[in-house]
């Protein structure tokens, strides 16, 4: 993975002392909170409804042992023995007293890790397919690229003060697990009839108040092109993005009030003028970052494990695990372990410390020493020998870490709700709990098939509710929950925002009317090889919308 | 209506509430309950002295409602501000989860 050079080193142990002084100051009472606010949010420090909330930069969540449990030692030492990983492959800690924050800080430093651009209006940490350099369909590792975007938006003296955040997600793969099309750029790695590799580009996707799917504006950028051209659209929208409201300063507003193809214009414009200057990027530069990202030497093994077969045949619990929470691997006789953060009834995206130092000693015996964060809030070990899957279950397990639940119904994202942050309506957790309890059963599970439940507290979305094939946003009506349901959501390549089914909810009845969503499901598709979301394409909102409310 | 007067501690960002006498203190029951408007505009001006003094940040007026010795704020978030998460977590044994049904 990616180490950082001289450069990296200096900037963010400089930045941590001028934080440290800076808090220092706050606290002596030399600086008043007007003018300290700014400057704890742009080092990832939140004041939330109980505590402050620290945010921690993952690039493209990817994250080595040492880094990993660094982030068990932090939650240990500094919180409360746990964290919360984010929808952005970040992590979140509930409960930092802002006078440990310096010493977090150096704590991260230590293990090339920080805060810094996890808040405010610039472009915050880069994201990917939690799977880049390990997925069989991919045509490139992703995570090279979202580096390279990571150096020069790192402190970018022009695009610090953006109209509002900005959010770039890469994917290697045709098949979009990252999300891109609902990002403000969304970068699909592509290859050209020639074989050399370039860009899908799409800008303006976001979720938020007002969803928008990203439009392509180029279909195939060549690969030299990634920093001008992204620089260029970051320019037009810095230029042109709205600052007068901020509820209409996202790129998204700007792509549908001037209009795709009068922007791409813009954009192409800028692009003329600047490409062949300092921002052309050099092959040799894309080589050096991409020997960072190297495959582990995978020794050869057979594309199936005697192992593995015969303990699931002796082990039908196990048997689950590795039907469910594999991924296919370019390298035959491994694959990708989703290490589910969702246990049935239990906080989506926690982890304790004790949860980290466990799988980071796994990472290091089985798995060369590599671990993503999904934006579905799970862990990933990219690499695993399928030989090595049921030493691997089997110490997962000790820790209540091997839910055999990847992309099932209980495998739900959750924004903290009103439960920890500052901003939402209503409560998010506790109704994934309840969900998650009520589907439990694996057989169900199985039979319900690839089902994604995705809650948000607030109209900010940060729980993606948008782009779950079942979708439920919390509101506040009158000092009571409510919960709004939206059908037909999805981030993939087939992106599209779900459609709401009618009148919401009352906290004691959401569950049931999710199970009527889901019977529903289960009574008219054509067999079980039709998901969900084909069959609410094909059906479209009129039976769930006669089980909810009655003809 | 009765309110009382809620911030974060600047130190460490803890929810606290002002008591008899204009300390902070963590428990909600221990807050000084204000009881009319001009009570309530005393204690939030001197609350705003404490977060010029770099005392206590966030600070607010909320309605609540006191009986027998306890106070419970009226809306969710500022109960839950008061009383913690509301979710169950094998990770945090010194909160207990509650149920917003059981109070108020």
């Amino acid at each position: 993975m990616y180490r950082y050079d001289e450069f990296d080193a200096g900037f963010v142990n400089e930045r941590v002392s001028q934080f440290s002084d800076q808090v220092y100051r706050r606290l002596a009472g030399d600086m008043t909170e007007d003018e300290f606010r700014p400057l704890r949010l742009m080092n990832g420090v939140y004041l939330q409804l109980h505590a402050y909330m620290l945010r921690v930069a993952i690039p493209y969540g990817t994250l080595n042992s040492a880094q990993l449990r660094r982030l068990g030692r932090i939650a240990r030492d500094y919180d409360r023995g746990f964290g919360h990983f984010t929808t952005r492959q970040n992590i979140q800690y509930n409960w930092p007293a802002l006078k440990d924050v310096p010493a977090i800080l150096a704590e991260l430093a230590e293990v090339e890790m920080h805060a810094i651009q996890t808040s405010g209006n610039c472009i915050r940490n880069v994201t990917a397919d939690h799977f880049s350099g390990a997925a069989q369909d991919e045509i490139a590792d992703s995570r090279p690229y979202a580096e390279i975007l990571r150096q020069w938006s790192s402190i970018h003296p022009e695009f610090s003060y953006l109209p509002r955040k900005f959010k770039i997600a890469v994917t290697g793969a045709a098949h979009d697990r990252a999300a891109i099309r609902v990002h403000d750029i969304g970068l699909e790695v592509r290859r050209n009839d020639k074989g050399e590799i370039g860009f899908g580009v799409f800008v303006g996707g976001g979720q938020g108040r007002t969803p928008m799917i990203a439009r392509e504006v180029r279909e195939f950028l060549p690969e030299a092109d990634l920093i001008a051209y992204t620089d260029a659209i970051l320019r037009i929208y810095n230029l042109y993005g709205r600052r007068d409201n901020k509820y209409k300063a996202r790129i998204k507003i700007l792509v549908h009030e001037t209009g795709i193809e009068v922007l791409k214009q813009d954009i192409e414009a800028e692009f003329e003028r600047i490409k062949d200057g300092a921002l052309k990027l050099p092959a040799e530069e894309v080589a050096r970052i991409e020997a960072y990202f190297a495959m582990p030497d995978l020794p050869a093994r057979p594309a199936t494990s005697a192992v593995l077969e015969a303990a699931a045949g002796a082990d039908p619990e196990l048997a689950r695990f590795a039907e469910v929470n594999l991924h296919p691997h370019k390298v035959p006789g491994y694959a990708s372990v989703t290490i589910s953060l969702k246990p049935i009834g239990g906080i989506p995206g926690d982890a304790s410390a004790d949860q980290m130092d466990l799988v980071a000693d796994i990472a290091r015996a089985h798995a060369f020493d590599e671990i993503r964060v999904s934006h579905e809030q799970n862990l990933v070990l990219p690499h695993v020998a399928l030989d090595d899957v049921p030493a691997v279950y089997a110490q997962l397990k000790t820790l209540g870490l091997a839910t055999a639940n990847a992309g099932l119904i209980t495998d739900i994202i959750a924004c903290p709700g009103l439960d920890y942050c500052a901003l939402a309506n209503a409560r998010s957790i506790p109704v994934a709990s309840r969900l998650s309890e009520r589907f439990g059963d694996p057989a169900r599970q199985a039979e319900i098939g690839p089902l994604s439940i995705k809650i948000s507290g607030c109209i900010n979305a940060c729980g993606h509710h948008h782009v779950g094939h079942i979708g439920i946003l919390g509101v506040d009506r009158r000092g009571e929950e409510f919960y709004q349901i939206t059908l037909g959501g999805s981030p993939d390549e087939t992106a599209s925002v779900g459609n709401i089914v009618g009148r919401g909810f009352g906290s004691d009845d959401i569950v049931d009317a999710v199970e009527k969503v889901v019977d529903t499901y289960l009574a008219v598709r054509t067999d079980a090889d039709e998901p969900f979301l084909a069959t609410y394409r094909r059906v479209g909102d009129a039976p769930f919308k006669e089980a909810l409310y009655g003809a | 209506m009765q309110q009382i007067v809620t911030g974060n501690r600047l130190i460490d960002g803890v929810v606290v509430f002002r008591g008899p006498g204009g300390s902070w203190v963590e428990a909600v029951d221990a807050a000084e309950v204000l009881g009319d408007d001009a009570a309530s505009e005393a204690a939030f001006a001197a609350a705003m002295r404490d977060f010029a003094n770099c005392v206590v940040v966030d600070v607010a007026l909320i309605d609540v409602k006191a009986e027998a010795g306890h106070v419970v704020p009226l809306r969710l978030r500022e109960r839950i501000r008061a009383e913690g998460p509301t979710v169950k977590s094998d990770y945090r044994p010194d909160l207990r989860p509650w149920d917003v049904r059981q109070i108020g």
